[in-house]
């Protein structure tokens, strides 16, 4: 079921296009990430998903609804980038007036504040936080009720590494239990095993969509291929293996996506001349910055 | 929608406590309130007026002035600061609508108010009751008016630094704005139709339009109103002539309608601020 669908959606301020006509549809259960160098129109996309700002052209749909009216809000969880409290407010004040505003028991903050690894500091003030906790009280907001839409705007940024893959953990019962997550981040690498699918956007225009393997083989950016030659024998492998770079016993040749094989018997058929060899794809964060390189 | 009205304006009442405005509050009426009453209970040479009522007359002059300064304090920073902190987008996203926030955010700030003239009249009260004795009853009905009339007008100004706070969408244009307003509505409009009235001396201005621009004014709607109420109050003052001039309907009826008024563009303000 389609939770969320936004088509052909702009939004331009004053002459400059921060979102250029962008398809997008998240359904039940799916994770999907948004990815782009900064001012590529994230954070715009989703602030016109919560109806805060008004678009310039294009549909937005949330569960049927429009964006920003009150059955929308209330089916949608939002976590705005550089998320910020009042800094007078205690973490368990702040939760328990976002649960109420929900309509929930605002006995459950506790709980929540517990989830997310705050239960020691819930009754100190915001202000003496640090930025890392403020996430986790920005992460606690979201979670409140079971909402059908998540929107989350940089979610770890100031997470430390064992408290993103506990985040992540999250969202996956989250996503068991059918609600739909757009969430945007700055690293391939780390969304990868993550979402479900991958949404690049570069300039306010969606440049690539789709899972990891439809972007891998998308850029169909070459492997790189290393081999270290026995003793002696250097001269043979350059020989062999004419295009590779490097000097000695070391070699570093690349491999197009096609020629995987290929590449493979030649190393077969000179196993007698190579001490060892590693064959490297291309990094996430490669194709990241090649697909957005080749947009712009 | 009282849920998430009240649980707003119980936020923003902790807020406001804990940033010292509830004490600045209810110091600054307590202390001008304080010094008024002593220099009200000096021999005034009776006018037919008891204690209390000459107190109650001083307190209405300090409170024209006093009462919108502490409401636009309280309130400038109700929308520009949460812009400034960043903390806006994530309370529109919420299920309450603009109008409920607004109206949480007025109803802590009233309840400042209303604690801090009530706190600020009594004490003055109390200090008339110690010199006057028993006649000072007869003045209470008129304490009570001054109350609660101070009340709407605080409201009147609270909404308006909302409004003034949604116009400038920063603190510090905001307060700039905040002391502007209380300049011209309270200051120099009463100079301007002070000149208008004696440039006129007597004319159709003085006699068709000039009351109803003191009317238009809530912080002049209120004066006269509380001077007009109390035969009493209005001897004190020695403006009973004046106030009389007008019915009391016309300031109470601003006094209602301004706080109203005042929250619609408020309201209005707010509406065109996109976080
Ligand atoms: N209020 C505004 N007025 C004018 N331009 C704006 C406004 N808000 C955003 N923009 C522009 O829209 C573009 C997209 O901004 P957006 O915040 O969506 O980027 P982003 O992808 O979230 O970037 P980042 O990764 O840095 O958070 C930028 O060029 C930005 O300058
Ligand atoms: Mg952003």
């Amino acid at each position: 079921m389609t939770i969320l669908s936004l088509s052909n959606l702009s939004k331009s301020y004053g002459r400059d296009c921060a979102l250029d006509a962008v398809d997008l549809e998240v359904t039940a259960g799916e994770r999907v990430a948004l990815l782009g160098h900064n001012g590529a129109g994230k954070s715009t996309l989703m602030k016109l998903v919560l109806g805060l700002i008004d678009r310039t052209q294009g549909e937005i749909s949330v569960a049927g609804h429009a964006p920003g009216s009150p059955v929308a809000r209330a089916l949608t969880a939002y976590l705005p980038e550089n998320v910020a409290f009042h800094p007078a407010l205690t973490g368990r004040e702040q939760i328990r007036h976002f649960l109420r505003l929900r309509g929930a028991n605002p006995r459950e903050a506790d709980a929540l504040l517990e989830k997310v690894g705050l239960a020691d500091a819930a009754r100190r003030r915001i202000g003496t936080y640090s930025k890392g906790m403020r996430q986790r009280v920005g992460l606690a907001q979201a979670l409140i009720g079971s909402p059908r839409l998540m929107v989350l705007d940089e979610p770890t940024s100031g997470l430390d590494p064992v408290s993103r893959r506990e985040f992540y953990a999250l969202l996956d019962e989250l996503a068991a239990t059918g609600t739909a997550i757009l969430l945007s981040s700055h690293a391939l690498s780390e969304v990868e095993a993550r979402t479900d699918r991958i949404v690049i956007l570069s300039k306010g225009r969606k440049v690539s969509e789709g899972t990891l393997g439809d972007l891998r083989a998308e850029a169909a950016l070459p492997l790189t291929v290393s081999l270290r030659a026995r003793k002696g024998f250097e001269a043979e492998v350059a020989r062999a293996f004419p295009e590779a770079q490097g000097s000695g016993a070391l070699l570093v040749l690349t491999c197009p996506q096609g020629a995987k094989l290929e590449t493979m018997t030649r190393i077969t058929d000179a196993a007698e001349a190579i001490e060892d060899f590693d064959v490297v794809p291309a990094s996430l964060d490669d194709i990241y910055a090649h697909i957005s390189r080749r947009a712009a | 929608m009282f849920t998430r009205i009240l649980s707003t304006a119980r936020l923003e009442f902790a807020i406001a406590l804990r940033n010292r405005w509830v004490a600045i509050a209810i110091a600054m009426m307590a202390l001008f309130s304080l010094v008024l009453s002593m220099a009200g209970s000096a021999p005034t040479g009776t006018l037919g007026a008891d204690r209390l009522s000459v107190t109650v007359a001083s307190l209405t002059s300090l409170s024209v002035y006093l009462v919108p300064l502490i409401a636009l304090l309280i309130s400038f920073d109700a929308v520009a600061g949460e812009v400034e902190r960043g903390t806006l987008p994530l309370h529109l996203a919420y299920p309450i609508s603009r109008g409920e926030l607004l109206l949480g955010k007025l109803l802590a700030q009233l309840c400042v108010v209303a604690l801090a003239v009530t706190l600020g009249f009594a004490l003055a009260a109390g200090v008339a009751w110690m010199s006057g004795g028993a006649e000072v009853l007869t003045g209470l009905p008129a304490l009570f008016r001054l109350i609660w009339t101070s009340v709407l007008l605080g409201a009147v100004f609270l909404s308006l630094g909302h409004a003034m706070s949604s116009l400038s969408r920063r603190p510090s244009g905001a307060a700039g704005l905040a002391i502007g307003l209380w300049l011209v509505a309270i200051v120099l409009y009463d100079l301007g139709l002070l000149a208008a009235v004696v440039a006129d001396d007597g004319g159709a201005f003085t006699t068709r339009v000039f009351p109803w621009l003191l009317v238009a004014n809530p912080a002049d709607a209120f004066r006269i109103f509380n001077l007009a109420a109390s035969d009493a109050v209005g001897a004190a003052s020695g403006l009973a002539g004046a106030a009389h001039a007008i019915a009391a309907w016309k300031p109470l009826a601003s006094l209602i309608a301004w706080p109203v008024a005042a929250a619609l563009l408020a309201r209005l303000a707010f509406g065109r601020v996109q976080p």
